[in-house]
């Protein structure tokens, strides 16, 4: 009896575990970047490559960092919900064109649209690495002061921006 | 002049690829870094553009003259203690160093356990007993 109480235990402990552990998923890298100053960088934009972008001209606003390539096909399958979080007017949408080259990046721009404010050019992906980009897309929440408050490492869709950057967004928008 | 820059650059760019010391370093910390893109390769086994790069970022600072210390914490300022094959004992890493320990302790109390469940008693003799196998021996 004692026996077979302890080993139901020991069972039902082994399927919590694994109920809880191989629901997690292992690419969710928490960022140690949440909380802290958006990393800086001046980039040459993609379409216009004189012009220059630093991350500071957005200092005051609350904005959308997405870090996509053309050679991504996950970024092809967020690149609606990208264009819908835009046009909705929730925040104004950076774009981070990662180790990419213009020649192709322009040509998908123009096949798939351009939903973003702007692009910055980030073609050997130096500043990917300060941002502890991986695995593109990834998508950042930047508030007023510049400081990182959400990242989204995989494509995001609707669910997400319904459940987790909308609110978010609102709420920095709304607390200064 | 042209000409002249490019030797230049050839010649920089092979005194920094012979190197043997640097290269050494460079791989020594390269194989205590996860790659973030292939999980469970080193940024030293695995080609993953990420880890191209990464290895080349190492490089580069050491090249610059920091220390490991400082490459480990920049990559760890930007990636997180999951970049590290070996995390520092921290709160939220105390499972992980404790947890295989703590199993060994519950596995031995278990075994301890069982084993001394299967232990048969040695019957006592009686006094009768006794003195019927005293005489037996005699």
């Amino acid at each position: 009896m004692k026996r077979a109480v302890w080993t139901l235990g020991i069972f039902a402990g082994l399927v919590l575990l694994l109920a809880v552990g191989l629901r997690l998923n292992p690419r969710e890298v928490p960022s140690p970047l949440i909380g802290k100053p958006a990393p800086t960088f001046e980039l040459p934009l993609l379409i216009e490559p004189d012009k220059r972008f630093s991350e500071k001209h957005m200092l005051g606003k609350v904005w959308i960092l997405n870090v996509w390539a053309s050679w991504c096909p996950p970024c092809l399958v967020e690149h609606p919900v990208v264009t819908q979080v835009s046009r909705a007017g929730l925040a104004p949408v950076v774009g981070l064109n990662y180790k990419d080259t213009r020649e192709d990046a322009l040509p998908w721009l123009k096949r798939n649209g351009d939903p973003y404010q702007l692009i910055v050019f980030d073609a050997n992906g130096r500043i990917g690495i300060d941002y502890g980009v991986y695995g593109v897309p990834e998508t950042y929440v930047i508030d007023r002061q510049g400081v990182i408050r959400y990242k989204h490492i995989g494509p995001i869709t609707a669910d997400v921006v319904r459940s987790e950057m909308e609110p978010l967004v609102r709420k920095l928008n709304a607390g200064g | 002049m042209r000409a002249a820059s490019f030797i230049i650059l050839f010649w920089v760019g092979c005194a920094l690829a012979q190197d043997p010391a640097l290269d050494r370093r460079v791989a020594n910390l390269a194989h205590e870094m996860r790659c973030l893109v292939c999980q469970n390769q080193t940024i030293a086994e695995s080609n993953a553009p990420l880890a191209v790069d990464l290895r080349n970022q190492i490089r580069e600072q050491l090249a610059a003259g920091k220390s490991e210390r400082e490459v480990v914490d920049f990559m760890v300022a930007r990636y997180g203690d999951f970049v590290l094959y070996r995390p520092p004992l921290k709160a939220t890493t105390l499972v992980l160093w404790a947890g295989p320990f703590l199993f060994l302790v519950v596995g031995f109390y278990v075994l301890a356990r069982f084993l001394r469940g299967r232990q048969v008693p040695v019957p006592r003799l009686s006094a009768d007993e006794r003195t019927r196998a005293a005489k037996l021996l005699e």
